[in-house]
């Protein structure tokens, strides 16, 4: 029971990550229908960014009192804010051109910008794991038996914030208007006198910075972070998407909570070589059962 | 000079000619019908004004300032609002937040609650259907919310695409009288439809288009007199 629970606790925590990640696939998706394959690199270049963050600031090792908030809030925010530049110079760069082009050329595009961000990446940390400091004290916390750390709360509760931060945004003012405006219909929205180039670079600045915030939880979390990271977290937060239902945000929250839980169950009964696999199998489950996902209406068109 | 006045228009849609120099004005307070046939070019005019297609030549302006290389939402804030063809509501909304889509370029309170109590007063089904959401309503409702959503920037000139198309006849009457009543109220109006009689009964002039032509313009009551027009769109009555 105690280690049930553990886990349940492990995969919400893996899970808040994936969430994070996948409402930046879902965003793009439902507003101009791509699989933005560089997403998950994106990602990975929160954690980067946190890392060379906190290197500035010098901070190596366990952080306390106000300077665990400034460092830890400068690189949060850092990461955050680069990240959101880096997908609007993607979209502006790679994408926009080819906004009415077969769908093909933006999906092959999109793996196109993922190998350069890996790569650069590569050229910039090296091809190994690099460490990313232990700034949070360890205290765990013990609730009915089993042991929650500080790390645990700080990812969740980050990520619950973080999404609440986005349903607000979305559903309660004008430019979040003017994006579910523009994904439901581009040419309506654009009689409305809505720019809808601007609408667009706002979703990926936004569904990036949500990635740059996963970048830097997932360093404080896991303490490591390797170029080639993004590869695997995306494609499970993108299978998040899918089984959530890709271009519903609340579909991409659950989806994100439902392949950490069953990733981390995976792990404890089948071994470690099997999550994958289980996760993995979700997906095709999904795919054949339910194309549309839990909460989507529209099938999303085959890539 | 003209409200709206467009010379010479040609758009192509890939190697396919929609539009062939077709010219036609809107003075200001008038209402101008633009009738014709399926795939005549009604449409593709409506769209060419807004913005959303890119005439390969001729001339688009309004009171004498070009629109050609402007992007369709300084089209919406130099004044110009479309109901487009098939009302293209936002289903997954509500009525208001369609109704405040439709100001998304106006700024001030003031003017934005005068607005939404013009709309609400013009269609007072669309005040009872407020927090309803927009694909849950019946087609003529739905045609409410796009013209009062067109309305509510405020436009000097409305364009209305097919406004009558699909609805029940006492619903289509309803309608012209609305639009009759938006006019005398001071917005140029500019009607696509194919519902040609009653468009020109209320329209002061009209153009025919014909395969991206003008074939045929006047007054309304002189082409409804006309006989190789009521040949071709008024049915032989």
């Amino acid at each position: 029971m105690h280690e049930f629970l553990a886990q349940l606790i492990n995969g919400i925590s893996l899970g808040s990550i994936y969430a994070l990640i996948a409402l930046g696939y879902t965003m793009v998706y439902g507003i101009i229908g791509l699989i933005n394959f560089a997403h998950g690199d994106v990602y990975t270049l929160g954690s980067f960014f946190s890392l060379a963050i906190l290197a500035l600031l010098g901070a190596t090792g366990e952080l306390h009192g106000p300077a665990l908030l400034i460092d830890a809030g400068l690189a949060l925010f850092g990461a955050a804010l680069l990240c959101g530049i880096v997908g609007v110079l993607i979209e502006r760069l790679a994408y926009r051109r080819l906004r009415n082009a077969p769908r093909l050329a933006p999906l092959i595009t999109a793996i196109g910008v993922s190998f350069i961000l890996e790569n650069a990446m590569q050229v910039w940390k090296g091809p190994s794991p690099v460490p990313f400091p232990a700034i949070l004290p360890n205290p765990a916390v013990t609730v009915a038996g089993v042991a929650i750390s500080l790390q645990q709360f700080v990812v969740v509760g980050l990520a619950i914030a973080t999404m609440l931060a986005l349903q607000l945004f979305v559903h309660g003012t004008r430019m979040g208007r003017a994006m579910r405006a523009t994904a439901q219909d581009r040419d309506a929205a654009r009689l409305m006198g809505i720019d809808i180039n601007k609408t667009i670079a706002l979703t990926f600045l936004i569904g990036s910075a949500l990635a740059g915030v996963a970048g830097f939880v997932s360093g404080v979390y896991y303490q490591s972070t390797w170029f080639f990271n993004g590869f695997g977290a995306g494609l499970k937060a993108f299978t998040a998407a899918v089984l959530g239902g890709i271009g519903n945000l609340a579909g991409a929250m659950l989806g994100g909570f439902l392949i950490g839980i069953v990733e981390s169950f995976a792990t404890w009964l089948l071994g470690g070589q099997w999550s994958n696999v289980a996760v993995f199998a979700i997906l095709i489950l999904a795919l054949v059962f339910r194309p549309s996902g839990l909460l989507g209406e529209t099938l999303p068109e085959k890539v | 000079m003209s409200l709206l006045s467009i010379s010479g228009l040609d758009v192509h849609y890939g190697g396919i000619q929609a539009l062939r120099g077709v010219s036609l004005r809107v003075e200001e307070g008038e209402i101008v019908a633009l009738l014709g046939g399926n795939g005549a070019g009604k449409t593709t005019t409506l769209r060419a004004i807004s913005g959303l297609v890119r005439a390969s030549r001729g001339e688009i302006a309004l009171d004498g300032a070009s629109l050609r290389k402007r992007s369709p939402d300084a089209i919406v804030r130099l004044g110009i609002g479309h109901a487009p063809e098939g009302r293209r509501v936002f289903g997954g909304m509500t009525v208001r937040e369609n109704l405040d889509l439709g100001a998304y370029a106006v700024r001030s309170r003031a003017a934005f609650a005068q607005r939404l109590e013009y709309v609400l007063a013009t269609f007072p089904r669309l005040h009872e259907r407020l927090e309803q959401t927009a694909g849950t309503l019946s087609g003529g409702e739905q045609q409410m919310l796009a013209i009062g959503r067109a309305l509510m920037s405020g436009p000097r000139l409305l364009m209305l695409d097919e406004p009558s198309l699909g609805l029940a006849p006492v619903l289509v009457q309803t309608i012209f009288r609305v639009i009759a009543e938006i006019n005398a109220r001071g917005t140029t109006v500019l009607l696509v439809e194919q519902n040609a009689r009653q468009a020109l009964r209320i329209a002061a002039r009209g153009y025919v288009l014909e395969t991206g032509r003008v074939a045929f313009e006047g007054t309304g009551a002189n082409l409804l007199a006309d006989p190789a027009v009521a040949d071709a769109y008024l049915g032989s009555a």
